[in-house]
């Protein structure tokens, strides 16, 4: 019962940091909001049981990511200029796809229900077989890091690429000379 | 009376998260500041990392760490592993967008879409007036 209340607490505040980074225009208090944001669905992951997934955001959703958007923002602007277009399409367009996706989960299995097709597949066999075959008893680091270890590599691969294409991209060497063009 | 609170108990999380991802996606399409629209994007992500772990749970489970007693009930493992990746190369993608939105403003300087549309299009035709 207590993590149903910490549950539904959780994710009305979540919502309410939505809606006031959606309605701020000065963007320092929105980089800030979205630290809050990420901070607050790690607190959440914990309540779910995925401790490992809580510290990589809170560490990377709600650290990195802040001090990029920082950056950014030291190197931009710091606020956002009113919109000029019309604001009911978007929020038509997002009403209807919220309604239909709301229709779908209708259909999903109860939150929490140990007999959800998602629970019964294969989750059983890595929680029973991941100890005497990795050794490892953190099933999550054993999965990541032993069974779909070309996964990692990967995803590894992916922050090279990106990290080659911002250094391309902002080019630390000739960075001055664009400087007095504003 | 019973069935309805139990379907809203049992949703509540799913809907909650489609309700964010909304607003995620509201504030990545209606803003026309670059910088706002990432956040947006952020949004939406974070969200559907909260929907995937909302999957993974299983209540009265414990995180999927072996305890060594044999009757425990572990949550699901797997969207947790999917969506630790999923971190990793939201960050990947929210760096990139941020250094491009940093170069955009060094050639054109704005972040503001309107803003940059009117000068390409002054750059496109630039004999009409009042484009």
């Amino acid at each position: 019962m207590n993590e149903i209340a910490v549950d539904i607490v959780l994710l009305a505040l979540l919502a309410a940091t939505a809606i006031a980074i959606a309605r701020l225009r000065n963007l320092f208090a929105v980089a800030m909001l979205a630290s809050v944001f990420s901070l607050l669905a790690a607190g959440l992951f914990v309540s779910l049981d995925a401790v490992d997934v809580a510290f990589t955001e809170a560490a990377v959703g709600g650290g990195i990511s802040t001090v990029l958007m920082l950056g950014a923002l030291a190197l931009t602007t710091r606020e956002e200029k009113k919109a000029s277009r019309p604001t009911w399409v978007p929020l038509l367009l997002c009403a209807v796809t919220g309604a239909a996706l709301i229709y779908g989960t209708l259909d999903m299995p109860r939150f929490g229900a140990a007999d959800a097709p998602a629970q019964q597949h294969v989750a059983p066999d890595y929680i029973a077989r991941a100890m005497p075959e990795t050794g490892v008893p953190n099933i999550v680091t054993a999965v990541l890091a032993s069974y779909r270890g070309y996964d990692t590599l990967g995803e590894t691969t992916v922050i090279f690429a990106a990290a080659t294409a911002v250094l391309l991209l902002l080019g630390f060497g000739r960075r001055k000379r664009g400087k007095e063009r504003e | 009376m019973d069935s309805a609170l139990t379907l809203i108990l049992g949703h509540y999380n799913y809907w909650m998260v489609v309700i964010l991802m909304m607003l995620g996606l509201y504030v990545a399409i209606s803003r026309g500041n670059l910088i706002k629209k990432v956040v947006g994007l952020n949004l939406f992500q974070t969200s559907v990392f909260l929907l995937y772990i909302s999957m993974g749970k299983v209540a009265g489970g414990t995180a999927p760490i072996l305890t060594g007693k044999t009757d425990t009930v572990y949550s699901n493992p797997l969207p947790h592993v999917l969506i630790l990746t999923a971190i990793v190369v939201g960050i990947s993608t929210t760096a990139l967008a941020l250094a491009l939105i940093v170069r955009i403003r060094e050639s054109y300087g704005t972040v503001e879409e309107d803003e940059i549309l009117a000068i390409e299009r002054r750059l496109e035709f630039p004999k009409e007036r009042n484009v």
